[in-house]
C-alpha cells in the first residue's frame, strides 16, 4: 500500500488487474450527487485502446451517442471511427419500453429482444474471428432504467442479467453495469442490487464526500476486488478507497488527505 | 478598434459568428450545449447560463408552500417573452387560468436604471481613462446579452394579454386524461413541432409540468408508469430543441421512488419554504425578513461532459426584492451577537441547531 502513496494512483491498477482475465463482471454504483459515469468512460476508452483487441457492446439507456462521442473524443478516443471499425457497437435503447398488456410476449418481451440482439453480436464476433479470440465487453449505462422499462418487475431484469452473465462464462465476455445504489438503500425488496453485488467480481462505488462538495475533490471511490490474488497465491477480496477529481481528459485519483 | 481586436486570443471562440446568438433567448455554452434562460437572472448565473436545451429539469416542491410556482412562472414567462412555444401541463381542471398569473417583464425602469449605472461608471472611469475601452466593451456586450437573454420579471404585474394571445401556448390538464399514453402523445407532438425548423430559425420549446405526481392526477397507483413516462419524455426532449421542467412533491413518493425520479433529472433543484417566525434562523442569517424560502441545487446538468459542476454554495435564499422581482442570494451568516452568550455562539457557527442543520453555508 505504501508504495502507491508517492506515485499517482491509477485506477487501472485496481480495476484491470482484475479484467486482464476475461469473464469479469464489474458493477459501478453511484448516487444522485456523484455520478459514476466517468468510470464507464474510462473503461470504454481502455477497451478501445490500440493495444487491446476488445469489442465493446454498449447498451445505452440514459445518454445518447453524441454525449459519449464528445466525452470520449476529449479522452482521446474516436467513437465514430471505432463504430465503423466494428469495435464499438452502440445499441440505442433510450426509447426502450416494454409493452404492457397481453399482446406479444408481455413485459419481458422487450428485454428478451434486447438480449437476443446482444447475443447475436456476441455470436457473430465469435464466429467471424475465432482465431483472434477477441474479448467482448458488454456495458450498460443505467440498470435502474431497465427496471423502469420493465415496469418494475425486477424478475425480468434479473433474468436478463443472468442471461448476460452466462455470456461471460460461455463466450468469455465481460460485463460492466452501472447502477444507482441510493435507490435501493431503503432495504425493501432490493434483490436486484444484492444479486448484482453477488455476481460482480469488482464493485466500484462512487460516493460524495460526507463533508459536502469541494472543487478539488469530487468524491470518494471504493473499489472492492473480490478475486484479487495476493502474494501467497490465495484469493481474497481487496478493498481500496481513494478520492477522485474528474477532468475533461482524465481523472485524478489520490489517497484521502494526500491532496493539500 | 485595432487594439481591442488584438487583445482577444486566437483561441477564444468568436461568439458573433455563431448563428445561434442571433436568436433571442438562446445562448451557446461549452461542449456544444445551448442554453435557454430560466427566467431568473440569478439562477441562470448559478447554473452557468441557464437550462440546457434538451435537458430535463426537476424541481422538488415544498410540501406546504407553493414556492415551486415562482420558478415555474418565471420559466414560462421568459419563454413567452422570447416568443417560444409552450406546453403547460397541470393537475388543475382549468390550466389556462394559470396563464393569467404569469409575471410580466420589467422593461422601462430597468433600462433607465441601467442607463444611470452607465453614467456613473462614465464618471468613475474618467480618471483611469486608458482602461475605458476594456470596460466599455465588456459592459456593452454583457448588457446587450442580458437584456435579450434573460428578463427580470415583476411578480405583481400580470403578463399582457396580447403576449398571451399571440403565442403558441398549449395547455393540458392531467386530470382529464386518466392514462399516461394520451399525455405522452401530446408531449411528443409538441416536441416534434418544435424540432421542425420554421424558415431556418429554431425556436426552442418549453414544457412545464406542474405537480406531476399530485393526488389529483390519479396516477398514484402507477408509479412505474410515471417513471417510464419521464424516461420517454427525457429521450424525446434530448433529441429536440426543448426543455422540460417538472415539479413534483417528493413527500408523496416513497424514498426509493423519489431517488429514482431524482436520478432521471439532468438538473435537480429543490425549494423549501421557511417558517414565518423562526427566531433561531432569524438570528443566524442576515436579511431573514426578506426571505421567502430556500433553493437547493442538487445537480447541475452534465451534458456532453464528464466533469461535474461544483458550485460554491448549494443553498440559496429566495428573496423578493421590493416585493416584485425574484432574487437568489447566497446565505450570509449574521454577525454573532456578543451578548447572546457563548453556548449559542457555538451552536450557531456549526449550524448545529436542529432546524438549521439542513442548510449548508
Amino acid at each position: 500500500m505504501q508504495v502507491f502513496i508517492t506515485s499517482p494512483i491509477s485506477l487501472e491498477r485496481h480495476l484491470h488487474r482484475a479484467s486482464v482475465f476475461a469473464r469479469r463482471v464489474i458493477l459501478i454504483e453511484d448516487q444522485v450527487e456523484t455520478s459514476g459515469a466517468f468510470v464507464l468512460h474510462h473503461l470504454i476508452k481502455r477497451s478501445l485502446s490500440i493495444e487491446s483487441s476488445e469489442i465493446v457492446i454498449f447498451v445505452a439507456l440514459s445518454k445518447p451517442f453524441s454525449h459519449y462521442d464528445r466525452i470520449l473524443r476529449k479522452l482521446g478516443c474516436n467513437l465514430v471511427a471505432q463504430r465503423e471499425n466494428g469495435k464499438f457497437i452502440f445499441i440505442d435503447m433510450l426509447k426502450l419500453e416494454c409493452p404492457d398488456g397481453d399482446e406479444g410476449n408481455g413485459v419481458g418481451g422487450g428485454l428478451i429482444d434486447l438480449y437476443r440482439k446482444i447475443q447475436k453480436f456476441v455470436e457473430v464476433n465469435a464466429s467471424t474471428s475465432p482465431e483472434l479470440n477477441r474479448c467482448i465487453t458488454v456495458m450498460m449505462d443505467d440498470l435502474s432504467l431497465l427496471e423502469v422499462a420493465a415496469k418494475g418487475s425486477s424478475t425480468y431484469v434479473l433474468d436478463f442479467l443472468h442471461y448476460c452473465h452466462t455470456l461471460t462464462s460461455e463466450n468469455g465476455c465481460s460485463l460492466v453495469v452501472l447502477n444507482h445504489s441510493d435507490i435501493y438503500s431503503s432495504k425493501t425488496g432490493s434483490t436486484l442490487i444484492l444479486q448484482m453485488e453477488y455476481l460482480a467480481d469488482v464493485v466500484v462505488q462512487a460516493e460524495p464526500l460526507v463533508t459536502g462538495l469541494a472543487t478539488d475533490v469530487h468524491g470518494q471511490l471504493t473499489v472492492l476486488n473480490k478475486g484479487a490474488i495476493d502474494e501467497h497465491g490465495g484469493v481474497r477480496s481487496k478493498l481500496h478507497n481513494f478520492h477522485f477529481k474528474v477532468k475533461e481528459n482524465s481523472v485524478e485519483y489520490f489517497y484521502p488527505g494526500s491532496r493539500a | 478598434m485595432a487594439a481591442t481586436r488584438s487583445r482577444t486570443s486566437s483561441f477564444s471562440r468568436n461568439q458573433s459568428t455563431s448563428p445561434l446568438s442571433q436568436i433571442p433567448g438562446i445562448k451557446p455554452g461549452p461542449n456544444g450545449v445551448t442554453y435557454v434562460s430560466s427566467g431568473i437572472p440569478d439562477l441562470d448565473k448559478i447554473l452557468g447560463g441557464g437550462f440546457p436545451l434538451g435537458s430535463l429539469v426537476m424541481i422538488m416542491e415544498d410540501a406546504e408552500a407553493p414556492h415551486h410556482l415562482l420558478l415555474l412562472r418565471n420559466f414560462m414567462s421568459q419563454g413567452l417573452v422570447h416568443n417560444q412555444p409552450l406546453l403547460y401541463v397541470s393537475p388543475s381542471k382549468d390550466p389556462r387560468a394559470f396563464l393569467g398569473t404569469l409575471p410580466s417583464p420589467v422593461l422601462s425602469k430597468d433600462e433607465k436604471s441601467r442607463g444611470s449605472i452607465d453614467q456613473e461608471q462614465e464618471k468613475g472611469l474618467r480618471i483611469a481613462w486608458q482602461y475605458k475601452k476594456y470596460f466599455g466593451e465588456n459592459q456593452q456586450n454583457s448588457d446587450r446579452n442580458a437584456t435579450e437573454y434573460c428578463n427580470e420579471f415583476d411578480l405583481r404585474k400580470p403578463l399582457e394579454r396580447h403576449i398571451l394571445n399571440a403565442q403558441r401556448i398549449e395547455c393540458f390538464s392531467i386530470q382529464e386524461s386518466p392514462s399516461l399514453s394520451a399525455f405522452r402523445d401530446r408531449c411528443s407532438s409538441f416536441v416534434t413541432q418544435t424540432s421542425r425548423k420554421d424558415g431556418g430559425t429554431i425556436s426552442p420549446g418549453r414544457i412545464a409540468i406542474q405537480s406531476f405526481c399530485a393526488p389529483q392526477c390519479c396516477y398514484s397507483e402507477m408509479e412505474w408508469d410515471m417513471l417510464s413516462f419521464i424516461m420517454s419524455l427525457k429521450s424525446m426532449v434530448r433529441s429536440s430543441n426543448a426543455v422540460a421542467v417538472i415539479t413534483f412533491p417528493p413527500s408523496l413518493l416513497s424514498s426509493s421512488f423519489s431517488k429514482r425520479w431524482q436520478h432521471m433529472a439532468d438538473t435537480l433543484l429543490a425549494v423549501r419554504a421557511i417558517p414565518d417566525e423562526d427566531k433561531e434562523l432569524a438570528k443566524l442569517l442576515t436579511g431573514y425578513q426578506d426571505m421567502v424560502g430556500f433553493l437547493h441545487v442538487h445537480k447541475v446538468a452534465q451534458i456532453n461532459t464528464q466533469v461535474p459542476v461544483i458550485l460554491e454554495a448549494t443553498t440559496f435564499s429566495i428573496k423578493l426584492q421590493r416585493r416584485r422581482s425574484l432574487v437568489l442570494e447566497r446565505l450570509n451568516q449574521a454577525p454573532v451577537d456578543g451578548s447572546s452568550g457563548s453556548s449559542h455562539d457555538v451552536s450557531g457557527s456549526c449550524s448545529g441547531g436542529s432546524k438549521s442543520s439542513i442548510l449548508d453555508f
